[in-house]
């Protein structure tokens, strides 16, 4: 069961901002989907080794040729608040 | 020559490289057809020069609609979320590069799931798409739009992007032919990024040869995604016509759960299908299949939050309003741009990855994903395919799921199993069944998943599948419907 007080934790983590009603929505969903999901913790799997990947693939290299990239318009065009080349945003720190 | 409309892309490219067929009007017909989009499948249609950065010089292939998930540039490009609205980016994914470079005109970008995750096309921000047999059903998701095009008579064929099934369940639920390449045989360059382990670029078509020849375009090594390896050889049109010594393997593990009655009748007469060609149909175990779902809707979910870490209001898309520092500016920029699914799925995948909980559900769900891969490996040294029923049931009403997220997951359960094991899966159509709660027929989708890089194999067999099965019907309104 995931309580209120773990969703609160877990939205931070995820940098996602959350109103009161959602937070109580997703402690129910995410205890439902979460008991779905408990089914493989029964399973006995110490000795098998983890899968992040289907194709056996290591170290792909390429060339260390320099090649173009995207000009700094082109890279700010799509920005909300470009300023003198960069990106804009609010102080790390409020006031 | 007749209605061009009614040639496959396959005629319709015999036609054009034999001189017979106008590629410039041919292409024209098809924006014609497009603009008359009435179920909300296009998010975008290239029309007055705005896709000038994508235009194709010389067209001598059917033109596509392409998933709002592969980055076009200049053209809007929103993986179905509000949080990318407006965005055109300034580079073209590579599978987009394929076609253009092989002369197919982008006929406009489809709507879609947000950011691919989903099984209905309910959760996109610009609204869902309408099932062309029935605009009360789901087409089902995340490449719904992709598939509605193509089932309505809206583009020749088209591109998606599968995850957990997000191409093969809108095929089933539209009729069409649908088809999850093994993972790599496509680049994922340029295709927004749900779960990267997982995410595979695929054909949504109204035929087998069709994907014959979509794969053979699309398929590849790129040096921008260093996990394509391409197929060691390009797909050749498909032309077997029986499947004499080929061993069809149904998993009782997956089949013996409950799903729709016209579903099973369907998928036993295919079964049978299967033998008149000269198939043998036996039954394997896969014991882990069963936890596919409760693997998937962790590790994909762990990808997801991750990837979708970028999104945050600085380099491309929107940015919220109001007071406040940095992160807050984050906070609320991901409150309003994200939908509830997505929110779920990176709650979730936060969840799974806090210390603490790592090693008991990511860790874990790692070690049944080998399972699943091993299970399968097991069974193809017996049988040449496994087949499943593509999804439990034919098109579900509109609003039907969305209270339930779990029931909308369990859509999944066919599916996800190949995605976890990376291995190639095609839907064909299969036959019509009745919804369970009654009303007209709609279609059914048979699965036929083969070892990785076995895409000429499974081809081939679906071709002779398809053509003994003779599927023909089309959604009422739709030529020829």
């Amino acid at each position: 069961m995931i309580e209120r007080e773990q969703v609160l934790h877990v939205a931070k983590l995820a940098r996602l901002g959350l109103s009161d009603a959602e937070v109580e929505t997703m402690a129910g969903e995410l205890s439902g989907i979460l008991e779905h999901v408990d089914r493989i913790s029964a399973l006995e799997l110490d000795d098998v080794p983890p899968t992040s990947h289907v194709v056996e693939l290591e170290n792909v290299l390429r060339a260390d040729v320099p090649h173009e990239s995207l000009a700094q318009d082109v890279a700010l065009a799509s920005a909300p608040d470009p300023v003198d080349g960069a990106f804009r945003v609010p102080s790390p720190q409020a006031e | 020559m007749g209605d061009v409309l009614e040639l496959t892309a396959v005629q319709a490219h015999g036609a054009m490289s034999a001189g017979e067929l106008d590629a410039g009007e041919y292409a024209e017909a098809w924006q014609g057809a497009a603009a008359g989009d009435e179920l909300n499948a296009y998010l975008w249609r290239n029309e007055d020069g705005d896709g000038a950065a994508i235009a194709v010089e010389r067209p001598c292939v059917a033109p596509i609609a392409v998933k709002d998930i592969f980055c076009t540039e200049g053209v809007p490009t929103t993986a179905g979320s509000r949080i990318l609205e407006g965005y055109r980016p300034p580079y073209t994914s590579t599978a987009v590069r394929r076609l253009i470079e092989a002369g197919a005109p982008i006929l406009g970008k489809t709507n879609m799931d947000e950011f691919a995750m989903g099984s209905s096309n309910e959760n996109s921000a610009y609204g869902p798409v309408l099932n062309p047999w029935d605009r009360g059903r789901v087409p089902g998701g995340s490449s719904g739009g992709s598939a509605a095009v193509v089932a309505g008579g809206l583009a020749p064929w088209a591109i998606g992007t599968d995850t957990g099934g997000s191409i093969r369940q809108p095929a089933a639920l539209c009729g069409i032919v649908g088809l999850k390449p093994t993972y790599g045989a496509i680049s994922r360059y340029g295709m927004i990024a749900f779960a990267s382990s997982l995410d595979q670029c695929g054909p949504l078509t109204r035929d087998v040869s069709d994907a014959a020849l979509l794969l053979a375009i699309l398929q590849g090594a790129d040096p921008c995604d260093s996990t394509s390896v391409g197929l060691e050889q390009a797909p050749r049109l498909p032309d077997r016509e029986d499947l004499s010594g080929l061993r069809f393997a149904v998993p009782s593990d997956l089949t013996d759960h409950v799903f729709d009655a016209g579903v099973r009748e369907v998928f036993e007469a295919t079964l049978e299908t299967i033998e008149a060609l000269g198939g043998e149909v036996g039954e394997v175990s896969l014991p882990h299949a069963e936890h596919g779902i409760s693997a998937y809707y962790v590790i994909a979910p762990a990808e997801a939050s991750s990837n979708l870490a970028r999104y945050d209001g600085v380099r491309y898309g929107m940015r919220a309003g109001g007071e406040g520092d940095l992160i807050e500016m984050y906070e609320r920029t991901r409150a309003e741009g994200f939908g509830a699914e997505v929110k779920r799925r990176i709650m979730l995948g936060t969840y799974a990855l806090s210390s603490g909980y790592y090693e008991a559900y990511y860790g874990q769900a790692q070690k049944v994903r080998t399972k699943i891969a091993a299970d399968f490996s097991t069974a193809f040294g017996e049988f040449d395919f496994v087949v499943t029923p593509t999804s439990p049931s034919v098109a579900f009403g509109l609003g039907e799921k969305t209270a339930d997220p779990l029931a909308m997951y369990l859509n999944d359960f066919f599916t996800v199993p190949m995605s976890l094991a990376g291995i190639p899966a095609i839907s064909i159509p299969a036959g019509l069944a009745e919804p369970s709660g009654g009303g007209p027929q709609l279609p059914v989708g048979f699965q036929i998943a083969a070892p990785a890089f076995g895409e000429q194999k499974l081809l081939e067999a679906a071709y002779a599948l398809e053509q003994a099965i003779g599927f023909d019907a089309r959604p009422q309104g739709v030529r020829g419907g």
